[in-house]
C-alpha cells in the first residue's frame, strides 16, 4: 500500500472527520488531502460513507468531529452557499439541470447578469468561452437541456459548477449511467480541470475510469480510511481489496478463474464486469 | 460573479468552434424548433384561422367590424385572469379559486363603491387588495403546511363564492351606475383611431430598434445575429398586421381601453417572463424545483409572487367584467368564468406540468375561446353548444400538446 504523492501543502485537507445519524456511524476519522491539480479519486462499496463525505465538504450535513483545513486555515462549512463561498462546487449525482431551459440558462441559473434586464449577450459570450476552455461538444446553446446526451448533460453541469471559479470540484458518480463514448468525453473533461489546477474530488465506482484519471485513490471502507493509492502504481485488485476488505472476495475470485481460462488482458474485463454489475444496484 | 477572465487558464482545445453560432429567435433555429416537435403558439394560430373562417362562413356577421370590437371587449376580463393561471401552470400548480375570487372582488368593488359611497379609485384597489392578500394566505399554506395547491384552491373557491354571497346580501345583485367611470372604461372608453395609429407605430418601432440594438450588440460580440432584413420585415409585418386590424376595428368604435389594458398587462408579463432573473426563476421552479433550489432560488418566494399575482390577477378580471357588465351579481365569476380561464390557458399553449408556456398563451387562448362563443351566439346556439364546441378544442389542445411532447421526446426533447 503506497501513500499519496507528497505535495507541498494540499488545499484541500479533512482530518478525523467523524459524523453519525443516530446510532449508524457514516463517517469515523476520515483523513482525504487534495491539492491543487490533483484528481483524487474516492472509492468504496455502497454504504462507505462517500456520499456523507461530499456531503459534509459541500455544506449538506455537518460533521460531528474533525477538522477540514482549506488553503491553510481552519473553515466550517455550514451551508451549501458558504461551500461555493470558499471555492468548493459540487456536482451531484443527478446534476440538478431544469430541463426546460437551454445552456446558458442553466449555467447562469440563480447568478444571472443583470437581473431587471437580462445581459444575455454577455452570458452567451461567457458560455461560449467556458465551453470552449472545456472543449465541450455542445452543438447549439439555444436548445433545452432536455435535447442534450447525459455526457453533454454532466458537461454543462461540471461547466455551471466552474462559473464560480471554485478551486475544488467535487463530482459524484460523473460517468455512472453514461455510455462509452461519453464517458471518455466526461474523463477528458476532468483532465482538463486537473490542468487548470482545480483540485477534483471524484467519486465513482467504475474501477476501469478511477485508475485512468485519478492521481490518487482513496479507499472508504465502513465509514473508515482504508488505504490511499498512487493511481500509477495501484493495481485494480489492490483497491478491490482494499473496498472488500478481503484478499478473498467475489471479485478476485472472478478475475483468477477468467486468469486461468483465458490470458491475462481479459482479467481486466471480467473485473470491470463486475463493477458495472455492482453499479447497476 | 466572478469573472471567467481570471478564472485560471484551463487546457486550449486544438479543434476550431465545435458549435455552430446561432441566432435565437431566427427564422432557421424557428424551423428546427417546429420539426422537432415544439410547435410554439402554430396550432393556436391555425385553429383561430379554422374556427374564424368556419364562423364567417355560417353568419356573415362574426367577421364584421363591430362584432370584432365585441369580442376584443369579451376577451379583456377573462384573458386577465387567463395571464393569472397561466403563471400559476408554469410554476406547475394551479389555482381552481379564481373564477370565485373574480366574484368575489367585483362584489366587494360594487359594495364600496356603490353602497358605502367610497371612490373608484379606492374601491378597486381595496377588493384587488384583498385578493392579494388571499393568495398570499394560500401560498403560507402550501409553503408551510404543504397541502397541494389544487386543494388549497378547492376550498378558497367555495369560501370565497361563499363570500362573495354573503357581501352581496340577500339583493344578490347591485348595479354598478352606467356614468360611473368604472363601467364607461369597460363599455364606451374607445382609443381615438390617431392614437391606435401612433401605438402601433410604436410598436413596430418597437420592434424593430430592440431587435437592432440587440443584434448590432451580439454582432460586436462575435455572435450571430438576425440581418437587418429580417428585423425590417418582421416588424413591417407587424406594423401592417396591427394597422390593418386598428384600421378594421376603428371602422365601428375602435379598440378599447379595457381590451388596451390587457394587452399591456400580456407584454408586461412576458417582459418579466423573458428579460429578467425573476422570470427565469418562475421557469426553473416550474421546470426542476430542486434544481432552482441549488441554484441558490428561493423557492418559497417563487410560489408566494405566482399566487398573489393569480389571485390579484384574477381579481381585476373579476372587477372588468363587473365593469361590462354594469353589475355585480351571484354569478359574476360563476358558472364557465374558472374553466374558461384554465382553458384558455392552456389552450394557448401552457403546459399543465409546468415550466412551458408564455404571456401570449393567454390571449391567444381566450381569443380562441370567445370567438368559439360569439360565433355560436351569433348563430341563436345557446350555451349547451358552446360547452360542447369549447370541450372539444380544449382537448384537441391538449392532444396536440401531448403529440408534440411525444414529438420532442423522439427528438430527445422530452
Amino acid at each position: 500500500m503506497s501513500s499519496s504523492p507528497s505535495q507541498a501543502s494540499p488545499l484541500l485537507s479533512l482530518r478525523g472527520i467523524s459524523k453519525t445519524f443516530g446510532a449508524v456511524a457514516a463517517l469515523t476519522d476520515v483523513d482525504l488531502d487534495v491539492s491543487a491539480g490533483e484528481v483524487v479519486a474516492v472509492v468504496g462499496d455502497n454504504g462507505a460513507g462517500k456520499s456523507t463525505l461530499v456531503k459534509v465538504l459541500s455544506g449538506v450535513h455537518q460533521p460531528d468531529a474533525g477538522s477540514i483545513t482549506f488553503e491553510s486555515r481552519t473553515v466550517t462549512v455550514p451551508s451549501p452557499a458558504a461551500a461555493q463561498q470558499l471555492g468548493i462546487a459540487t456536482v451531484f449525482q443527478d446534476l440538478a439541470l431544469c430541463e426546460n431551459l437551454n445552456v446558458i440558462e442553466n449555467l447562469f441559473l440563480g447568478r444571472e447578469l443583470r437581473a431587471l434586464r437580462l445581459d444575455d449577450v454577455a452570458m452567451e459570450v461567457r458560455s461560449r468561452e467556458l465551453l470552449r476552455r472545456l472543449s465541450a461538444k455542445i452543438p447549439k446553446l439555444s436548445v433545452p437541456v432536455a435535447a442534450l446526451s447525459g455526457g453533454q448533460r454532466q458537461t454543462v453541469a461540471i461547466a455551471r459548477s466552474l462559473l464560480g471559479d471554485p478551486k475544488i470540484v467535487i463530482l459524484d458518480e460523473p460517468t455512472a449511467a453514461l455510455g462509452v463514448a461519453q464517458t471518455a468525453e466526461v474523463l477528458n473533461l476532468i483532465d482538463r480541470l486537473r490542468e487548470g489546477g482545480h483540485g477534483v474530488i471524484m467519486i465513482s465506482h467504475n474501477m476501469d475510469d478511477v485508475l485512468s484519471v485519478a492521481d490518487t485513490v482513496a479507499v472508504l471502507r465502513l465509514g473508515r480510511n482504508n488505504g490511499v493509492f498512487d493511481a500509477i502504481e495501484a493495481s485494480t485488485e489492490q483497491i478491490v481489496t482494499a473496498i472488500t476488505g478481503a484478499a478473498d472476495n467475489a471479485v478476485t475470485r472472478r478475475r483468477r478463474r477468467a486468469r486461468r481460462a483465458v490470458s491475462a488482458p481479459a482479467g481486466e474485463n471480467a473485473v470491470s464486469g463486475v463493477k458495472e454489475g455492482a453499479d447497476h444496484e | 460573479m466572478s469573472d471567467l477572465g481570471t478564472a485560471p487558464a484551463l487546457a486550449e482545445p486544438e479543434q476550431p468552434e465545435p458549435y455552430e453560432p446561432e441566432e435565437p429567435g431566427g427564422l432557421r433555429a424557428l424551423t428546427s424548433r417546429f420539426r422537432g416537435g415544439d410547435l410554439g403558439v402554430l396550432p393556436v394560430v391555425a385553429g383561430l384561422v379554422v374556427i374564424w373562417t368556419v364562423m364567417q362562413s355560417l353568419n356573415s356577421v362574426f367577421l364584421s367590424s363591430t362584432n370584432l370590437v365585441n369580442l376584443t371587449l369579451e376577451c379583456a376580463p377573462v384573458g386577465v385572469i387567463a395571464l393569472g393561471v397561466g403563471l400559476m401552470l408554469l410554476v406547475g400548480q394551479i389555482d381552481l379559486s379564481i373564477g370565485s375570487l373574480s366574484g368575489m372582488a367585483a362584489a366587494l368593488t360594487a359594495i364600496l363603491f356603490v353602497d358605502q359611497g367610497l371612490s373608484p379609485w379606492l374601491a378597486v384597489p381595496a377588493a384587488v387588495a384583498s385578493a392579494a392578500v388571499i393568495g398570499w394566505l394560500y401560498a403560507q399554506v402550501f409553503n408551510r403546511l404543504g397541502v397541494p395547491s389544487f386543494v388549497i384552491t378547492l376550498a378558497g373557491l367555495l369560501g370565497f363564492l361563499g363570500v362573495q354571497l354573503w357581501v352581496l346580501g340577500s339583493k344578490g345583485a347591485i348595479n354598478l351606475p352606467y356614468d360611473s367611470g368604472l363601467v364607461t372604461f369597460a363599455q364606451l372608453d374607445f382609443l381615438p383611431q390617431w392614437l391606435s395609429y401612433a401605438l402601433v407605430v410604436v410598436a413596430a418601432g418597437w420592434l424593430f430598434a430592440a431587435g437592432y440594438l440587440r443584434a448590432r450588440a451580439r454582432r460586436t460580440a462575435g455572435l450571430r445575429a438576425a440581418s437587418l432584413r429580417g428585423l425590417v420585415l418582421r416588424s413591417l409585418v407587424l406594423l401592417v398586421g396591427l394597422g390593418v386590424a386598428v384600421g378594421y376595428l376603428g371602422q365601428t368604435r375602435g379598440v378599447g381601453w379595457m381590451f388596451v389594458l390587457f394587452l399591456a398587462l400580456v407584454l408586461a408579463t412576458h417582459y418579466v417572463l423573458t428579460r429578467t432573473k425573476f422570470g427565469k426563476s418562475i421557469y426553473a421552479v416550474g421546470g426542476n424545483v430542486e434544481a432552482a433550489r441549488r441554484a441558490g432560488i428561493n423557492v418559497k418566494a417563487v410560489y408566494t409572487s405566482m399566487f398573489v399575482l393569480c389571485t390579484t390577477l384574477a381579481a381585476i378580471g373579476g372587477v372588468l367584467a363587473a365593469a361590462r357588465l354594469a353589475a355585480a351579481n351571484q354569478s359574476t365569476g360563476g358558472g364557465d368564468v374558472n374553466l374558461n380561464a384554465i382553458a384558455a390557458a392552456v389552450i394557448g399553449g401552457t403546459s399543465l406540468f409546468g415550466g412551458r408556456g408564455n404571456a401570449f398563451a393567454a390571449l391567444l387562448g381566450i381569443v380562441v375561446i370567445q370567438s368559439i362563443s360569439s360565433g355560436l351566439t351569433l348563430l341563436n346556439l345557446d350555451s349547451s353548444f358552446r360547452y360542447m364546441v369549447t370541450g372539444a378544442v380544449l382537448l384537441l389542445a391538449v392532444a396536440l400538446d401531448a403529440v408534440a411532447r411525444r414529438s420532442r421526446a423522439s427528438h430527445g426533447r422530452a
